[in-house]
């Protein structure tokens, strides 16, 4: 019998929480017919959504008890605003009075809502404040990527903030993205339109390869499942030794590829074999090669 | 008003001396505010914060925490944002901001007190991962702080500049600068005078966890931070019966 | 700070041309609208979507829509798609709310049937 998949990237974030969750498992946490939504949208006569574009609340993923939030990237690019933010800020706080297996990021987002500039990008620092003292306190935390916006702006440092990351091969990672990048330096500098550059550049097996994400997926809800059942069971934690740790393989990172100008002399540089035909392995025939990647980072020099 | 360099602030930051140095547009060294050491790190020349920068700054924090237990850190802010490069982007430049954020935060769990001060331009992602960080971050009122200027972001957003400007007068969410900043609770004071005896004032003063969200409401300027917050944290949590099947009857 | 919201935003912007109108309807129902949830949403407010939500309350058995979208000037055709929803279904007690970014008529229809069927339990 083949069970179809179920595809992460093309539902919606409330179909994401649904599917990732237990059957009924799911208790949202001021749900839309709270109606909080942005009064700074309103204010510049732009649609609002019920829920500012994120869904937060409580769950189990296979009996195991998570907070969870879910940003919604069809809504003005899962752009952080005031309500967004705290919606997300708040959760953490809560995580730390109840202490639940974890706290599950589904994210998609651009970053800083441009429309709530400043609130924005206040909001997102209270996040990482908020995400990294409940990491202090032994709270873990986990980011999914997958979907059309790909997690960007503050959304990629929060996403970095957490003890592990489960992206979608499909999902896309990083700071500026493609279309910023081509602005502020222009075509030659990265041209957003080549689709092969932009995915090797941002994409789920260059992170995977770099070590910026501990798991990479299908497109399919029952294996993101799965990853987050083995990140609740990884070892974790924030203390100061592994932050060193990160520290030296960030050195390290420098060392090895800051001279380098594209992914594919990057992962020619890590030792692996034909790295142009990269791109076109599926995970199954991918993974064994990256696998040479990982103890690359983990060897002496 | 004029623009200081960090020369200028910092000999009237410490007018008993101190030992800064630039290295580039990377500032770090060691000063004494009251008769107690001090770390400062910081930038300088509207700095780009690129994956060597953001891993330079975090370098000298943790060597702060491993060498000199519960010294406080001074982080001096100028920077453009981060580095808008293809190369930083291959490099994972989001994983270096991240782990910035981590080391101030680490620091602050050993007991280390941080206070910023945006003596010059800080725009957006440059200081998030550090000033941002800090328990306490102060401005001078020349101090540049924005996401966009209202140009740009009436490009990019498609509305009037004039509308963007008019809202501005009214709103501090949307215009740069340190006063708005100040009224959203994301600086705590703006400094004028004594630069020095603010910051020996800055580091007798009692943390503790993040207050941005109620000083923005306190002062007027942000309103739905706090309280949204608030509700999502104690959401359903008076009730006695389960959630789950409350929800469903 | 920036990464891929300016591209969302200016696809964003640009739709936005007029400026927001609110519409409000009440039609009378038939049955009062019952579910297993006490609220439903389906949708989101992207380019050419909306979102419904779909409250049970007492409004006298009658049905009220409450519609904010992006897209001025279409009242009577929001009129028809909304009348034929609720001669479709007949509910009643039941607060309609949409915020809409230039759906069609096509995809109004169906996220209302989709609420509905979620609402009820049908649905997925």
């Amino acid at each position: 019998m083949i069970v179809p998949r179920t595809s992460y990237v093309e539902a919606t974030a409330r179909r994401r929480v649904e599917a990732v969750l237990d059957h009924d498992s799911f208790w949202e946490f001021l749900p839309p017919e709270e109606r909080v939504t942005s009064p700074h949208l309103s204010q510049l006569d732009l649609p609002v959504a019920f829920d500012d574009g994120v869904v937060v609340g409580g769950g189990t993923v296979q009996g195991r008890r998570v907070l969870l939030a879910a940003q919604e990237g069809a809504f003005m690019g899962g752009a952080v605003g005031e309500v967004h933010g705290a919606k997300l800020t708040g959760l953490f706080a809560r995580a730390v009075d109840e202490r639940p297996d974890a706290v599950v990021l589904l994210l998609e987002s651009g970053g800083v809502r441009l429309h709530e500039a400043n609130a924005g990008l206040i909001a997102v620092s209270e996040i990482i404040r908020a995400l990294l003292a409940a990491r202090g306190r032994g709270i873990r935390v986990l980011a999914v990527i997958g979907g059309g916006v790909g997690c960007f702006g503050g959304m990629g440092i929060v996403a970095r903030c957490c003890d592990a990351v489960i992206m979608l091969e499909e999902g896309r990672l990083g700071m500026s993205g493609p279309e910023v990048i081509e602005m502020a330096g222009g075509v030659e500098e990265l041209d957003s339109r080549d689709k092969a550059l932009v995915w090797r550049t941002f994409g789920g097996k260059h992170r995977y390869l770099l070590g910026d994400c501990e798991y990479l997926v299908e497109d399919d809800v029952a294996a993101i499942r799965e990853s987050i059942h083995q990140a609740l069971e990884a070892a974790s934690g924030f203390e100061l030794e592994q932050l060193e740790a990160e520290h030296a393989l960030l050195e390290k990172r420098l060392r090895e590829l800051a001279h380098l100008h594209d992914a594919i002399d990057m992962w020619r540089a890590l030792g692996l074999p034909d790295p142009d035909t990269l791109p076109m392995l599926d995970l199954a025939r991918f993974t064994p090669i990256a696998h040479r990647a990982r103890s690359f980072w983990k060897g002496e020099g | 008003m004029e623009r200081r360099s960090w020369r200028e602030v910092a000999d009237q930051l410490f007018r008993g001396g101190h030992r800064i140095e630039a290295r580039g547009a990377f500032l770090s060294g060691s000063a004494t505010v009251d008769g107690t050491a001090i770390s400062v790190v910081g930038t300088t020349d509207h700095a780009t914060i690129d994956a060597e920068m953001a891993l330079r700054i975090a370098s000298a924090i943790l060597r702060v925490v491993r060498e000199a237990p519960g010294r406080p850190i001074l982080i001096l802010v100028d920077t453009n944002g981060p580095s808008l490069r293809h190369r930083d982007e291959l490099l994972g430049i989001n994983t270096y901001m991240a782990h910035l954020a981590k080391c101030v935060e680490m620091a602050r769990r050993f007991g280390h007190h941080i206070v910023s001060l945006i003596y010059d331009r800080a725009l957006s992602g440059g200081f998030i991962a550090s000033g941002m960080m800090a328990d306490l971050c102060f401005a001078l009122p020349q101090a540049e702080i924005r996401v966009m200027n209202i140009r740009a972001m009436a490009q990019v957003t498609k509305i009037a500049r004039e509308r963007l400007e008019r809202l501005s007068r009214s709103s501090p969410v949307l215009a740069p600068g340190a006063e708005n900043y100040f009224k959203m609770g994301a600086v705590d004071e703006i400094w004028s005078g004594d630069i020095g005896a603010h910051l020996a004032a800055a580091l007798r003063q009692a943390v503790g966890p993040d207050q941005r969200a109620s000083r923005g409401l306190e002062r007027g300027g942000r309103h739905l931070a706090g309280p949204v917050a608030q509700k999502v944290r104690w959401y359903g949590r008076d009730r006695t019966i389960p959630a789950t099947c409350d929800r469903q009857g | 700070m920036v990464g891929w919201a300016v591209s969302a935003a200016s696809t964003f912007s640009s739709l936005v041309k007029t400026t927001m109108e609110h519409l409000e309807f009440t039609f009378p129902g038939r049955r009062a609208a019952t579910g297993r949830k006490h609220a439903v949403l389906v949708g989101v407010v992207g380019s050419g979507n909306l979102e419904v939500l779909l409250e049970p309350k007492p409004l006298g058995g009658a049905c009220q829509i409450v519609v904010k979208t992006a897209v001025a000037g279409f009242g009577e055709i929001w009129q028809a798609v909304l009348e034929d929803f609720c001669r479709r279904h007949g509910l009643g007690d039941l607060l309609v709310s949409i915020n809409d970014l230039g759906a069609t008529p096509a995809v109004v229809a169906l996220r209302l049937d989709q609420a509905v069927h979620e609402l009820e339990g049908s649905g997925p």
